[in-house]
């Protein structure tokens, strides 16, 4: 069974039909892209499989349990995680912080407990700095843990964003445009660590990318979209010859 | 000697004020809305230790626990009944509603119990500290009301900097949309911070009425307005500067009250704020926010 599947998903706003009938199958362990001309949909499609949006039609499976039209909370305890285009961390709070309110719903202790320092304050907490740091570790980002966010260097922004989804324990991870205003070399780096988060934590990974080379390089399986409907779907070679994708992305 | 008298009752006096601006600051910081209602909740506390001790003889301890739970959850319930419905609305739609509940609870207060004064018995019931062989006398009040502000600012800035509650404040008040991607009860969120600044509004009920004995349902519009124009002062937002902000707006009004004039003492407190907004807009301690181009 696949682990993601929507069927027939579909949103207007107002009078504009955003997203039209679309489908997706994702395979557990799959690195998944999705890609297509500005405006074709594709952030409104994270928006609605996170339960940013409502959608108008359709379901969304994930790993057997409908979490069709859910709050974004319920969603992403349902283990949706995601990045965002322009960088979203909490720019005033620490890189360990960060990462810690990822942790939020797994760590419990309740607010009285917080108020008075009881026991179980230290444990919990405890407990929070020590996953939060092995995952700034794996993301070679513990030597920086103290640093405000908002100080970090765009390309370990960028890391941190991943490390703070992950944190909140995802069966799946959307990205959107993660090599966005990144150098070839950044990118290069960027792709060994999108490799890497799917093997080291068996992670499947959806993303919206208009970098080709970074598509290409890594994505295994692509959709394309265009004008808010699927325009092509397979195996990312088949995918990025096939003439309709080259006219939609080039012209006639 | 009178002047460090003045200087003392006035940190005092300011020191109410701080702990009402944190109610102020805090939902501010984090709802990113003004809550008008805020100075009545104090009005209502007051009330609420009023009846239990002078009408029912509760133990006065205990009568102040009653009343934070009682403003806790008064404060939830207008964050519930009238807010939470308009958020995402104009911020004018919940400002106005903010003004309508504080006007509410003035009348309802007037409806309970009369527009006559009612004479508070002050909860402390610590000596007065008498100083360089009786040149200088600190009332307890004034003791109690200091140190217990600088515990509830020690404890609050611990309780959001330090643990998972508060952190999840922090990120509500920093993009909600992103909290909520993380899984953070953005709601729940909300309501604990009105529900810690409405407890807070009780204590500094309780010290202001001890120390000013005449409770009336209007007791809290001038000390809630001075207490907004604190934490605007200090940098609204800012739990530092809530209270930067109250300690200075008390002792210029109780210097002012001293030196200038009585009836002039209110003029000058606003008129300190104007000049200090003009200099720095975004109050003492608030973040200078440049936008990019």
């Amino acid at each position: 069974m696949a682990l993601l599947e929507v069927k027939n998903l579909g949103i207007s706003f107002g009078g504009l039909r955003a997203v039209n009938a679309f489908d997706i199958k994702i395979e557990k362990g799959q690195l998944y892209g999705l890609i297509g001309p500005n405006g074709a949909g594709k952030t409104t499609i994270f928006n609605l499989l996170t339960g940013v949006y409502k959608p108008d039609e359709g379901s969304v499976i994930l790993d057997g349990v409908n979490i069709t039209g859910k709050k974004t909370i319920e969603i992403n305890k349902a283990g949706i995680a995601r990045t965002f285009q322009n960088i979203r961390l909490f720019k005033d709070m620490s890189v360990l912080d960060n990462v810690k309110v990822g942790l939020h719903n797994h760590h419990v202790y309740s607010t009285v407990e917080g108020i008075f320092r009881l026991p179980r304050y230290y444990k919990v907490e405890k407990e929070m700095n020590e996953k939060a740091m092995e995952l700034l570790r794996v993301f070679e980002l513990d030597k920086e843990a103290d640093t405000l966010a908002a100080n970090l260097p765009y390309g370990k922004q960028r890391k941190l964003e991943i490390a703070r989804a992950l944190a909140t324990n995802p069966k799946l991870l959307l990205l959107d445009e993660p090599a966005a205003g990144m150098n070839p070399n950044e990118t290069q780096e960027l792709m060994k660590t999108i490799r890497f988060v799917r093997d080291h934590f068996d992670m499947t990974i959806l993303l919206i990318e208009h970098d080709m080379k970074l598509v290409s390089g890594i994505c295994e399986k692509l959709t394309v979209l265009n004008f808010g409907e699927v325009l092509c779907q397979g195996e990312t070679k088949e995918v990025l010859n096939h003439p309709e994708v080259i006219t939609a992305y080039l012209g006639e | 000697m009178s002047f460090i008298s003045y200087l003392v009752t006035g940190i005092s006096l300011g020191s109410v004020y701080a702990i009402i601006a944190l109610g102020y600051t805090m939902v501010y910081g984090i709802a990113k809305m003004l809550n008008f209602a805020h100075g009545d909740v104090i009005m209502v506390g007051s009330y609420v230790v009023f009846v239990a001790v002078s009408n029912m003889g509760v133990n006065p301890y205990v009568a102040i626990l009653i009343s934070m739970a009682v403003c806790t959850i008064l404060g939830m319930t207008i964050e519930k009944v009238a807010y939470k419905p308009l958020r995402g609305t104009s911020p004018l739609a919940v400002l106005i509603t903010a003004i309508g509940v504080s006007y509410l609870l003035q009348n309802l207060a007037l409806l309970i119990f009369g527009a006559d004064t009612k004479a508070f018995t002050s909860v402390v019931t610590l000596p007065n500290l008498v100083l360089f062989e009786g040149q200088l006398t600190i009332s307890g009040v004034t003791i109690v009301t200091v140190v217990a502000c600088i515990i509830i600012m020690v404890c609050l800035t611990l309780f959001v900097n330090k643990t998972k509650p508060g952190r999840a404040m922090i990120a509500v008040s920093e993009d909600k949309g992103a909290a909520e991607l993380m899984g953070i009860n953005v709601n729940g969120t909300i309501a604990l911070t009105f529900a810690i600044g409405s407890a807070l509004a009780a204590i500094a009920g309780v010290l202001l009425c001890s120390a000013y004995p005449a409770l009336t349902p209007y007791t809290g519009s001038m000390p809630g307005i001075k207490a907004f124009v604190a934490a605007v002062f200090g940098g609204i937002g800012s739990i530092p500067g809530a209270m930067i902000g109250g300690i200075i707006l008390g002792v210029i009004e109780n210097l002012s009250k001293a030196y200038i004039s009585s009836q002039m003492a209110d003029a000058i407190v606003f008129a300190v704020l104007i000049v200090v907004l003009l200099v720095k807009p975004t109050g003492i301690l608030g973040k200078n926010i440049q936008e990019k181009v």
